[in-house]
């Protein structure tokens, strides 16, 4: 049994790409999965802190390279779950201190030992981002509904299939049902139609996620938040689940229940 | 400043560094470039190379592979100058430019031949956001041409699918050049060097061609069969 390696990646910042590993990785776990995220993000490390972890780093993946430490070293324990690893990013270096080849490495050695690696990619196309493919079996990306992240994303995909990393797959985030419905933004058909990529998931806008994030604990524990839910469906497609996508478009409280039961749209 | 070794010449250029490879096997010279590279690591820190690569037919992984073994020694490598077209479109795919400032005599000859003989660059895939498609005869595309996009043909330009990027035809000057499309929704068309406005997305699409009208305007009309 050898592991497979997830890039999470996006092209545009502030996407939700570290959000997004936070969760899938989280929520892997909670399925029994042995897990290993890997911070891409040398020099912007922030996905020990949405994981709640910030305290507990010694080592780091430079520290890795650098052969400072074993890679076991490396590797923090999450809080709960007790399968689920971060290699947290250098937060001093740049990401000249990685190679693609020293992910590939870094990769290889985790596979034995893992169901799942993901890595948590910077923004941006340049050597950050190439590092962060290099090892990939599968790549997702995430993009919100917004021209500018659209485009990006297309970026990235023109990349990745002229690199032949196969066709990646779709991560649509902070998508919000009821813009969509008054036009005021791009909808899940107009993303797919530009991307033409295979959706893995659609991530509904909720405010749950920030909190979470803040407090260090990945919205797929909170077993209420609709964006949790989307999280964990997407963790099940990963494992090779056929998972039904939510309705997003019921719901939005009171009026839409009202909307509904008196037929209008 | 020129360094000379039996098979790749590396000279200063306007923009940079310029690596000549002869005929010799890809990997050798590969190698020999990698070679001098590694034993004056000072000298090309931070350089950015252009290489010319002959006769060579590459394939994208070979090209990513000396682009990774290039960046870990710090060299960017930002163009691939070829007389193969395939390494020319691989090289356009991952980004690199095919030209440098000076383009050789050879060059400018394949140019005329193409045009003569009417072949046509054929694109099977969706061009997408930044990107750059570059051919000195017509274009030819089955898929979309997404916004952040460009297409430069010295001939026609030619698109099963949707235009939402940027589509130059006759860029060498030829006014008689047309863009057509199955949707040409396109943020900007150029002919020669007429320039359109952004054209409005339809709600509903029809196959549409460009051109350059009797007053000297680029327009665009719905394409008529009959």
């Amino acid at each position: 049994m050898t592991a497979q390696v997830i890039t999470v990646t996006s092209g545009k910042g502030g996407v939700g790409k570290t959000t997004a590993v936070a969760n899938l990785a989280t929520a892997l776990a909670m399925d029994g999965k042995r897990v290993v995220c890997i911070d891409g993000d040398i020099g912007l490390r922030n996905l020990d802190v949405v994981m709640g972890l910030e305290n507990r780093i010694v080592y780091d993946i430079v520290d890795v390279i650098e052969g400072r430490c074993k890679l076991k070293q490396a590797m923090i324990r999450d809080k709960h779950y007790s399968d689920l690893y971060l290699i947290p990013a250098a937060q001093t270096r740049d990401k000249n201190a990685v190679s693609p080849s020293d992910m590939i490495r870094i990769c290889k050695d985790l596979r034995p030992d893992a169901d799942f690696i993901i890595v948590d990619s910077p923004a941006g196309i340049e050597r950050g981002f190439r590092n962060a493919i290099a090892a990939a079996d599968r790549v997702l990306v995430v993009t919100n509904p917004e021209v500018s992240a659209v485009r990006d994303a297309d970026r990235v995909v023109g990349i990745l299939e002229a690199e032949e990393k196969g066709s990646p797959l779709l991560i649509l985030n902070r998508l919000n049902p009821s813009l969509v419905k008054s036009n005021d933004m791009l909808s899940a058909e107009d993303v797919l139609d530009l991307l033409g990529i295979q959706l893995v998931g659609i991530v509904p806008e909720d405010e749950n996620v920030i909190i979470g994030s803040n407090r260090g604990a990945p919205v797929v524990t909170d077993s209420k938040s609709r964006a949790g839910q989307a999280f964990k469906n997407i963790a099940r497609r990963l494992q090779g689940q056929d998972v039904p996508f939510m309705d997003l478009a019921n719901q939005g409280g009171i009026w839409s229940a009202i909307q509904r039961l008196t037929g209008r749209k | 400043m020129q360094q000379t070794t039996s098979i790749v010449h590396i000279k200063g250029i306007r923009d940079g560094l310029l690596a000549t490879f002869s005929d010799a096997p890809w990997e050798d010279q590969q190698g020999a470039l990698l070679g001098q590279i590694d034993e004056r690591p000072a000298f090309f820190q931070g350089a950015r190379l252009a290489i010319d690569v002959g006769p060579h037919t590459l394939k994208v992984n070979e090209l990513v592979d000396l682009r990774d073994r290039l960046s870990e020694r710090n060299v960017s490598l930002w163009a691939v100058v070829s007389e193969s077209p395939t390494t020319e479109q691989t090289s356009q795919l991952l980004g690199l430019a095919t030209r440098i400032s000076k383009p050789r005599p050879e060059e400018q000859r394949q140019v005329a031949e193409v045009i003569s003989s009417d072949s046509a660059l054929f694109i099977i895939k969706t061009v997408r956001s930044g990107t750059r498609i570059e051919h000195p005869g017509n274009i030819v595309i089955v898929g979309d041409v997404n916004p952040g996009a460009e297409v430069v043909a010295e001939g026609n330009v030619i698109v099963w699918g949707r235009v939402r990027g940027m589509i130059h035809a006759g860029a060498k000057g030829d006014r008689s050049a047309f863009i057509c499309a199955l949707d040409l929704s396109a943020n900007q068309l150029r002919i020669a060097n007429e320039v359109s406005a952004s054209l409005k997305p339809q709600k509903d699409p029809r196959p549409e061609i460009a051109s350059i009208n009797k007053e000297g305007y680029l327009q665009s009309e719905i394409w008529n069969a009959g």
